[in-house]
């Protein structure tokens, strides 16, 4: 159950009505429902901020999985144009990975998406978006093309985590998962990297790595879900809220916490409530990071991401801890 | 830098009140050892074979020549998320180094095996389980960054089980941090090994372990990416004995080949005097 589709019935059910009363009203122009409609219109409006002002980390979570909420695809649409290439040359194309080069706002671009599906059928053969290793190895290769005509890497993540499957580990998660965030950390060419929905873990870091990161207002990015932290630390995965609020993965939290650049503001009630301008306003972001890394010589792009994975996570020294007493 | 002779006896006197009991139990053919055998005989059981999980310091005595330069000991986490469940972050650090005697999952350092020099990070399994936060991030990359600049190659014992979660994303980042630290190995052309023990998992398997030159497991090792209760959980049925094992690996392509405890320091020498035929290397001690 989703929590957030849960507090969007109340919403609908008024959305509903104001758009009865105004049919009606212009069905009958001698009656006068101007009152009416104002005092539900307000009356939505309240009820929207109370609901979407202030989301918990566990809403946002439940945001994050919205079904509605738009996915790789929606920001596909809206490039200016896009070739489709499939399959990693070993074992099979991938559909939970949508890889491609196209044009961004006029700008030459690689493309790195992570898709969940929409619906049963479109989630079953993409996978609910999990990538298998041959996705991964589809991704690198991309990467390495990517390098080889000088194309800046844009990706979009959205995944719940990599697929955690037999067949997964018997042609080595583990290692395609490795091979694209080294990959990724010095590759000779401008990464940008988004979280639209769902960041989850090392399989979300394989396409997570780059010179920008850009998060969605609503989106998450988590070192596992809240479900597994619960599952992992407590044996219980029921204590998931709990996790979800210690665990800082919401865009907020990360900026705050230094380690991702922009946040894209989403439209009061989410993505899904207007995917148009959602998309335009992230394609802004994505196009303006572009225009700022493709000024610099990739020497230098590729230095300065270097030094900024190199310096994410501070320690103290023993003897610091020693003085202050804290055990 | 602290004399490591004295370190490492040091380190030793903290590992002796670890565990008392004179007598351990093989949890694989249930036969009663003798600590002290079992401690000479490299932790393998004498009767099966059965390979215990190592301490770190116990692993580099058993792999280095004679000295052995540590380097960023004195690191520790702080606590960037302010963690608190049933402990908070830094209790439960100060629990397990105690229990552990290392003050970090990782121990890392230089020093000569049969007369090469090499740069060696070996995880403890007894620290947090071997999870990745910021100061296991950042002393791979040093041991990475530190062997490209003394021109030796790297070697690592991994035994993980993933991104350490009270360290949150950034934990999971040092994934990326050790691998953009890993490039400037690579781009030096320096060897670089990893050595799977029981268990590697998650985001270790799935960044350093797995981007080595030459990948060797010890027998029957449990290693893969997701962990086996996820597996089950997801599929809904049991996993078949010897799945994520050592043994799997190499069926199915993903490591070079599996070394007996007792093997292991040859095997590494072997290799790295072939890969490195210009190796430096000292008058090799005793
Ligand atoms: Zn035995």
């Amino acid at each position: 159950m989703n929590v957030i589709v849960e507090r969007e019935k109340g919403l609908l059910e008024l959305e509903q009505r104001i758009g009865d009363l105004k049919s009606l009203s212009e069905q009958h122009p001698e009656a006068s429902f101007v009152n009416e409609i104002h005092a539900l219109e307000e009356k939505y409006a309240s009820l929207q901020r109370e609901i979407f002002g202030n989301l918990t980390a566990w809403q946002k979570v439940h945001m994050a999985r919205h079904p509605m909420r738009p996915r790789a695809t929606a920001f596909i649409a809206a490039l200016d144009e896009f070739v489709e290439l499939h399959g990693d040359r070993a074992f099979r194309d991938d559909a939970a990975v949508i890889g491609g080069i196209g044009r961004l706002g006029g700008r030459r671009v690689m493309v790195l998406a992570q898709q969940k599906g929409r619906d049963t059928k479109e989630n079953v053969w993409r996978n609910f978006g999990m990538v298998h290793p041959e996705g991964y190895r589809k991704a690198l290769r991309l990467m390495r093309m990517a390098e080889k005509f000088a194309l800046p890497i844009v990706t979009y993540i959205d995944t719940s985590g990599a697929d955690p499957g037999i067949g997964a580990e018997e042609r080595g998660q583990s290692e395609a998962i490795a091979r694209c965030i080294l990959q990724l950390t010095n590759v000779r060419v401008p990464v940008v990297a988004s979280v639209i929905g769902e960041g989850g873990s090392g399989g979300a870091l394989a396409f997570g790595v780059g010179d920008r990161i850009i998060m969605l207002e609503h989106a998450i990015f988590s070192i596992a879900s809240p479900e597994g932290c619960a599952a992992i630390l407590w044996k219980d995965a029921s204590k998931a809220e709990e996790a979800a609020a210690r665990l800082k993965l919401t865009a907020g939290d990360l900026k705050a916490l230094g380690i991702i650049d922009e946040i894209v503001a989403e439209p009061l009630g989410g993505a899904h409530r207007d995917v148009e301008y959602t998309v335009a306003s992230l394609l802004r972001e994505q196009g303006r990071a572009l225009d700022v890394l493709s000024a610099l010589p990739i020497e230098r792009v590729v230095e300065e991401r270097y030094a900024k994975y190199r310096h994410i996570g501070s320690w103290q020294r023993e003897n610091e801890r020693m003085v202050r007493g804290a055990t | 830098m602290p004399s490591v002779t004295d370190w490492l006896r040091g380190r030793k006197r903290q590992l002796e009140r670890r565990e008392p009991g004179l007598w351990v139990k093989c949890p694989e053919c249930s036969e009663m050892l003798y600590r002290k055998d079992l401690e000479l005989n490299l932790l393998v059981c004498a009767h099966c074979s059965h390979h215990f999980r190592m301490p770190a310091i116990d692993r580099i005595a058993s792999l280095i020549d004679g000295e052995f330069h540590e380097i960023a000991a004195d690191l520790e986490p702080r606590d960037p998320l302010n963690w608190t469940d049933v402990k908070t972050y830094p209790q439960k650090l100060a629990a397990d180094r105690e229990k552990s005697g290392v003050i970090e999952a990782v121990v890392a350092g230089f020093g000569s095996m049969g007369g090469i020099d090499v740069g060696l990070a070996v995880m403890d399994f007894f620290f947090r389980g071997g999870t990745m936060g910021a100061v296991v991030g950042e002393k791979i990359a040093l041991l990475f960054e530190e062997s490209a600049r003394r021109a030796v190659p790297a070697i690592v014992c991994t035994a993980s089980g993933g991104a350490r979660m009270e360290e949150g994303l950034i934990a999971l980042l040092q994934m990326a941090k050790t691998s953009a630290a890993l490039t400037r190995l690579q781009a030096a052309r320096l060897p670089y090994i990893c050595v799977l023990t029981d268990p590697t998992t998650g985001g270790v398997s799935a960044s350093f372990a797995f981007d080595a030159d030459i990948i060797i497991a010890e027998p029957k090792a449990v290693v893969g990416f997701a962990g086996r209760r996820v597996i089950e959980q997801t599929i809904r049925q049991r996993l078949p004995d010897g799945f994520q094992t050592a043994e799997f690996l190499i069926e199915h392509g993903h490591a070079d080949l599996i070394v007996d405890r007792h093997q292991l320091k040859a095997q590494l020498i072997q290799v790295l005097e072939i890969l490195l035929p210009g190796a430096r290397r000292r008058e090799a001690l005793a």
